[in-house]
């Protein structure tokens, strides 16, 4: 038995739950995590899926801001880039790839290489503009008056600064299709595929779908661990990065414990005031945090009985069907894509934005498309430590894959895998005999294997319609739930998902500007 | 030429001619030019088969603002505005979910398909009621710039908020969800049904190139009952004597406050000078000159067709060329000269008598979306067929029938264009489809009308026929309408205005565009404003 | 898949909304006691708004005993072992302890504490319960359904005829009728009998505010049911009851009316014109000291802040009924205060009652009525002085009497 009473229970060590962590305990907190899997991270953790082959299901960095990683310290304990800036390339089925690295095209049209410097600039501005937003708790309405109306001042101070002409264009192209942003500066097909690609990924969105697809887009450039946006690939997997959290977390003092899943919240009073174990062991705290999406968080530990109706109802009408599957294939050589000196980047398999659109039409109906786009990124060129030296890992997401798919996976798993090996052949004609091994993780697998419901990477879908104060929902966008004591800090609250620890950190730092 | 006027409306559509009106009423010397040789745009009785009249384009109205009905007395120039109601949607089986105006048989309708979606249906009509109740503040106003510092704009900012927080803070996070939402979650998150839920979305696609599952249909939806009839918010209502019947009552109203009407005068360009506007030049080479040049068409076929380039900026350009105006819809037009049969109905039943549709599920609007997307008429489309005529005698003989088949979706561009056989096969897709529950439907076909984008866009002059003069998106809207910047309703040039439903508060027979143009024009001229006050929500 | 006509369903075979509501299990014999067939519609079914004269039948409530024929009430089962914790989330009071064999009456209100509806719940065994309430409420139950896997919610409406007989002679009449002990029924307690070939559920409840019992029954035994309370009461002075006696009634027992006196908090559209139990002066059944329930933290904060209106018991100078009348704080009418939701005169207590709805800080002070009432067509206009009481209108001893006298 563990008699130990903790200023913070954090339930779940993913990214979030460590930074939150690491940012109570460096405060002087006394924390404990508990983590039910045997290895922290969740979808951050570095997992060896073959003998010998490493492998995250998150692979990138892109919201990981440096304020993060110097707060917590994480250089020190351990952090590293394995690249700092990805390029990404667009395959060409026709061998004229485009890449875009180091803020330039090249590849395109000479038009398009010009537009992409007038779009960088328009993006980069409102994603400065978004700044004000991520990092601050959501302000909510109170009385007639608003809590927290410095955020929103500020943002208003910031969409104003953005000055008349690039305002407007805010407030237009902040409902904009990616297609439609797409079409408004770029000729390329190719191009605005790749270019389209962040807009949607892992949300149920598509290039047509309108009101949401910016936000992701600016949410993928909060991040500034390389300039321009671009994509940076840690050491060591995203595991890497787990690694550094848990171990500043504890340098600072907090315990984190591996395989205790926790069966409920224990409530006393309207209050949260421990946890139970799955094993029975009960461990009290003034802050029980939960790091899990806002389904399991207020249905699975805390139950609905302590929540009202129609906050339960906000809880549970939550989209959180997963979409993308992960591919992580073990290879006994460097793959090699016709046309490609290096498969360095992160390469966007999907010709056109209508070929998106078209594997999307089928996950609609709960359908598998035979032509599938995907992102694909060879780590092991640029870390050694994922496999043995001459082997390498693939890792791919995987769009569109519902998880709700007619007849069950079981049916489809073979289908899948089969569909993105062909795929991947049109591009890299040997790859399928390189392949030794290979891990298929559809949604449904997401969802077993990493307690993420839906298997939904965002812990729920990434919309205006569940974003800042809506994020998860009204009642619970400022960390603090309905019960006195009881928290969340997942990608289910603002800002949401991606490989940030943005929520963690607001979280933490919600909690203690409370305790003042 | 040698004739000045104070203002020329571009096109006698309906907007055109409020415009019009409330110009002329306030003592300016008002010309309307048309190209075609009728008035009324896409508000049009027109006689296309001999004993029938038909509303060929838009076919019920709503969103007409009452004050506006009022202050013009249309009344007296001919207008009645008639409530109609009574939709059925028919399953594939034959059963049928049916509207009925009366509240208690409207439960009961829910009920027999589903118990709780007919208590739900009170809490989803609060919600979108609530939600209408705001939005309807804002049609007959002038959006505020929110990148100004004007006191006008800052004051109407102020009056936006002040509207907002009268909404708890619970259903202000709900509004602000309901924007951005695709209609087929939204109704999620009330319904269990199907088949209701399919035939609540109906609204919700019409005039949009989205589907359904689209974010943003949600927002559609409420466009499309924030509308009302006698303060009935959400009723529709059909035009005694067809919806030329509107046009014509405000043209009357226009002629007796002095304006005038001239038909068959297509505009070449507008004549702008010095960054003014002068006057319209017509394709026949005759110009007339104005100070003041109101276009009444939409944003893209005015600033990209009938402006020159140098007359505009070049970003007004872009934005223009950006302008999303898509063809997604196309009509059937059917004169009956009987009743047809449906076999699954009782004799007699009331609701033969109203609108019907024939979708039951929300992946069959999805998939006649796909077939959009991918340039191709919708095999399996989405009707509303609307029998106004049994309600309005006017339209034909008795015994004789008019039938309105507005049908999505049908794209603008289809490979290799439209062609008369290719209309043709368009228009059989509907008539068969119909036919699936009224086998002798098409033998009461005396004449039949086929509009796919490309004839409403070369009659009516709606790019890509485009019913509301472009989407109805967020990027569109309020401020954003139809493009940030040029939201007060005046264009580039000094004099030039517009007054089309391309600009606020958007498509629908409200002429409330059409007001709002003339109440800034009014301004500008520091001349009193002649436009009333809505009368919502008193 | 293709469409042909040969597939789609015939007419008889698609379950038309009926034109006209449906009589219910008592209809017909009902129907021939409605002189004027003066019928309302109520959950889709036909209640007589008066049978033969409104007068007499509400002394009857009062006086000998009233029959009210309340079958179209909506009633729902909720089973299964969650069925508990369920509805003592969703309502006011302790269902945790409410005693198998009782009613309880409740209300339901939203997550900012406004009233949603009221009912009375039944306690049939320790995992089943039956609610009725007046207005139609699946949708609310089943979103307070949501989390709770081990409870059935479902639609009982159709599956139980229900009469009300009310009046200081009921419990006579149901113990001539064989229903042995009746008598020592407390108020609110449920009794079940052998009855016909089936079973009959009573309980001692009902929406007068007197000595009362209501009578559940499967719908195939209704009309045995009915002949046997009008041959056996006839010698009790037992008359059919219509919902304008039942008003009548409830008013004077100072009980609410959904629509009448509160706007259901769902479908209110203006902020502010929904109710708060505190409101309607329903804090009695309010119980913080349950634990948590839907609306709790709200009502918490509304009774702490302690600003909220007060609907009141009015007794009004004058005869004239004060419907819709608005409430003043002077007898100038310069300061508007309030309005009045129900109003009447009481044959009974002799009294012009209603209840009004009066803003907090004025609650206190004096409250005047501007009544409008008409003489012959001509509308006339008085300031009435109005007298808060505390008490029901009508509240008589025998009403909680245990064994009750038989007149």
């Amino acid at each position: 038995m563990n008699n130990k009473h903790y200023d913070a229970i954090i339930i779940g060590g993913g990214h979030n739950g460590l930074a939150c962590a690491g940012y109570l305990a460096k405060a002087g907190k006394k924390v404990l995590v508990l983590e039910a899997a045997e290895q922290l991270g969740g979808l951050g953790a570095t997992r060896e899926f073959a003998p010998g082959f490493k492998a995250s299901v998150a692979h990138t960095l892109p919201q990981l801001t440096n304020k993060l990683v110097n707060d917590l310290q994480l250089r020190k304990h351990g952090f590293e880039l394995a690249a700092n800036s990805l390029a990404t390339v667009a395959l060409s089925p026709a061998g004229q790839h485009i890449t875009i690295a180091n803020g330039e095209v090249q590849g395109a049209s000479a038009a398009d290489a010009e537009s992409y410097q007038a779009y960088k600039r328009l993006l980069g501005r409102f994603a400065d503009t978004m700044d004000a937003t991520w990092h601050k708790t959501p302000p909510v309405m109170t009385d007639g008056g608003f809590k927290d109306a410095s955020t929103l001042g500020m943002f208003g101070l910031k969409v104003r600064s953005l000055g008349k002409t690039d305002m407007r264009e805010f407030m237009r192209m902040i409902f904009l299709p990616a297609q439609d942003m797409m079409d408004e500066f770029f000729e390329t097909p190719l191009l605005k595929a790749a270019l389209s690609w962040d807009y949607n990924v892992g949300n149920k969105l598509a290039p047509r779908s309108p009101n949401n697809a910016v936000l992701n887009q600016l949410l993928k450039m909060s991040g500034d661990m390389s300039g321009n946006g671009e994509l940076p690939l840690p050491k060591g997997g995203v595991g890497g990065l787990i690694n550094a959290l848990a171990k500043s977390a504890k340098a600072y003092g907090a315990e984190i414990r591996t395989g205790s899943p926790v069966a409920s919240v224990i409530v006393q009073d309207m209050q949260a005031t421990g946890v139970s174990l799955e094993n029975g062991e009960s461990i009290s705290a003034n802050h029980i945090i939960s790091n899990t999406d806002p389904k399991t968080s207020f249905f699975k530990l805390l139950g609905v009985q302590h929540l009202d109706v129609e906050f339960t109802q906000r809880i549970n009408r939550l989209r959180m069907n997963g979409l993308v599957s992960k591919v992580h294939l073990a290879l006994n050589a460097e793959p090699k894509f016709t046309g490609l000196n290096k498969a360095n980047g992160r390469i966007i398999i999907a010709p056109t934005m209508q070929y998106i659109e078209n594997a999307f039409d089928q996950a609609k109906y709960k359908g598998l498309g035979e032509d599938l786009a995907l992102e694909v990124i060879v780590p092991s060129l640029h870390d050694n430590s994922l496999a043995e030296a001459g082997k390498h890992v693939v890792s791919i997401q995987v769009q569109y894959t519902p998880y709700d798919i007619a007849g069950g996976w079981d049916a489809h798993r073979s289908t899948l895998l089969e569909n993105v090996i062909k795929t991947l052949e049109q591009y890299a004609p040997d790859i399928r005999s390189q392949i030794v091994a290979s891990e298929l993780l559809t949604p449904v697998d997401l969802e077993q294997q990493f307690r993420v419901t839906g298997g939904h990477w965002h812990h729920g879908e990434f919309a205006i319609d569940a974003w800042w104060m809506n994020r998860p929902a009204y009642g619970a966008s400022q960390y603090k739930s309905p019960v006195a004591g009881f928290y969340n800090c997942g990608a289910g609250s603002h800002p949401g998902g991606g490989i940030m620890g943005a929520a963690g950190a607001n979280a933490a730092n919600y909690i203690l500007k409370e305790e003042k | 030429m040698a004739k000045k006027y104070d203002a020329i409306v571009i096109g006698a559509g309906h907007n055109g001619l409020t415009n019009a009106a409330y110009l002329a009423k306030s003592g300016l010397n008002v010309l309307v030019v048309e190209k075609n040789d009728y008035i009324g745009g896409a508000a049009v009785s027109r006689e296309l088969h001999p004993g029938w009249i038909y509303s060929n384009c838009s076919y019920v109205c709503s969103l007409l603002r009452q004050s506006i009905h009022r202050d013009l007395d249309l009344t007296r120039h001919g207008l009645m505005v008639v409530p109609y109601s009574g939709n059925t949607n028919f399953a594939r089986n034959g059963d049928y979910i049916a509207e009925y105006h009366d509240h208690a048989m409207m439960y009961r309708e829910y009920a027999r398909h589903s118990k709780r979606d007919a208590d739900a249906s009170n809490r989803f009509y609060s919600d979108l009621m609530r939600y209408a109740k705001f939005i309807r503040h804002f049609m007959l106003r002038t959006p505020a710039d929110p990148t100004s510092f004007k006191p006008r704009d800052i004051s109407e900012m102020a009056f936006m908020a002040k509207k907002f927080l009268d909404m708890s803070e619970k259903d202000i996070c709900e509004f602000i969800r309901f924007m951005t939402m695709s209609c087929g979650d939204f109704l999620d998150e009330y319904f269990e049904n199907e088949l209701i839920k399919t035939t609540l979305a109906t609204s919700s696609i019409i005039g949009t190139a989205l589907g359904v599952y689209s974010p943003g249909t949600a927002y559609v939806l409420l466009h499309h009952v924030m509308g009302d009839v006698d303060g009935a918010v959400g009723a529709w209502g059909l035009a005694r004597g067809g919806m030329g019947a509107i046009s014509n009552a405000i043209a009357s109203a226009l002629k007796e406050h002095g304006g005038e009407i001239m038909t068959n005068a297509p505009v070449d360009k507008i004549i702008v000078k010095n960054n003014k506007a002068r006057g319209v030049a017509l394709e026949n080479g005759n110009e007339i000159y104005a100070d003041i040049v109101v276009s009444n068409l939409d944003p893209k076929r005015t600033f990209t067709k009938i402006m020159n380039r140098e007359d505009i900026p070049e970003d007004l350009h872009k934005k223009a060329t950006n302008f999303k105006i898509r063809g997604s819809s196309g009509k059937v037009n059917i004169a009956l000269n009987g009743m047809p049969d449906w076999p699954s109905m009782p004799k007699d039943h009331m609701l033969r008598n109203g609108s019907m549709q024939f979708l039951d599920t929300r992946d069959r609007m999805e998939k006649a979306y796909d077939d959009w997307k991918h340039g191709r008429w919708s095999e399996d489309p989405f009707i509303e067929m609307t029998q106004s005529s049994i309600w309005d005698p006017t339209h034909a003989a008795p015994g004789n029938y008019f039938v309105s088949c507005f049908i999505q979706y049908c794209p603008a561009e289809i490979e290799g264009g439209w062609t008369p056989e290719k209309r043709e096969a368009f228009g059989e897709t509907v008539i068969n489809q119909i036919s699936q529950y009224s086998p002798n439907f098409r033998d009461f076909i005396v004449h039949k009308e086929v509009r796919t984008p490309y004839e409403i866009e070369n009659e009516v002059g709606l790019t890509e026929g485009n019913i509301f003069q472009g989407e109805l998106t967020l990027d569109q809207l309020m401020f954003n309408r139809p493009f940030p910047g040029y939201s007060q309703y005046r264009g580039p040039a000094k004099g030039m205005y517009m007054c089309g439903s391309g600009s606020h508060p958007g498509g629908g027979v409200s002429s409330a565009c059409g007001a709002n143009a003339a109440r800034e024009i009014l301004l500008d001229l520091k001349r009193p404003n002649t436009v009333p006050k809505d009368d919502v929500d008193e | 898949m293709p469409l042909t006509i040969a597939n789609l369903l015939k007419p008889e075979q698609i379950a038309h909304v009926p034109n006209g509501s449906l009589g219910s299990p008592f209809h017909e014999r009902t129907s021939p006691l409605n002189f004027n067939q003066a019928w309302e519609e109520w959950n889709g079914f036909l209640a007589a708004n008066y049978y033969r004269d409104e007068h007499l039948e509400y002394f009857s409530t009062r006086n000998t005993c009233g029959v009210l024929d309340v079958s179209p009430m909506n009633k729902y089962r909720f089973k299964g072992p969650d069925a508990e914790a369920m509805l003592n989330r969703m309502v006011t009071r302790d269902v945790t302890k409410h005693p198998v064999n009782t009613v309880q009456y409740n209300i339901w209100c939203t997550d900012a504490g406004r009233i949603i509806d009221d009912g009375t719940i039944f306690r049939l065994s320790q995992d089943e319960f039956m609610l009725t309430c007046a207005e139609p409420n699946m949708d609310w139950f089943q979103l307070a359904k949501v989390g709770f896997d081990h409870v059935d919610i479902t639609d009982m409406s159709h599956e139980l005829a229900a009469l009300a007989i009310q009046g200081p002679t009921s419990c006579a009449l149901l113990k001539a009728m064989g229903f042995k002990g009746i008598e020592n029924a407390k108020p609110f307690d449920i009794v079940k009998f052998p009855y016909l070939d089936g079973e009959i559920m009573i309980s001692r409840t009902g929406f007068t505010g007197d000595l009362g019992y209501e009578l559940w029954i499967d719908p195939k035994n209704a009309i045995a049911l009915w002949d046997d309370v009008f041959s056996t009461g006839k010698i009790f002075g037992v008359q059919p009851l219509g919902l304008e006696s039942l008003e009548k009634a409830r008013l004077e027992a100072g009980f609410l009316s959904p629509y009448v006196d509160f706007h259901p908090a769902l479908h209110t559209m203006d902020k502010g014109n929904d109710h708060s139990p505190f409101e309607m002066a329903l804090s009695w059944i309010v119980n913080f000291n349950k634990g948590h329930f839907t609306g709790r933290a709200a009502l918490l904060k509304e009774k702490q802040a302690g600003k909220h209106r007060r609907l009141l018991k009015l007794d009004i100078e004058g005869n004239k009924a004060a419907e819709s009348a608005i409430l003043y704080r002077d007898a100038a009418c310069q300061k508007q205060i309030g309005y009045v939701t129900s109003a009447m005169w009481s044959p009974v207590v002799k009294a012009n009652i209603a209840l009004g709805l009066v803003e907090g800080k004025y609650a206190d002070g004096p409250i005047y009525a501007e009544v409008y009432h008409q003489k012959e067509l001509r509308w006339i206009r008085k300031v009435c002085k109005c007298t808060k009481k505390t008490k029901p209108f009508w509240a008589p001893a025998r009403a909680k009497q245990t064994p009750p006298a038989d007149t």
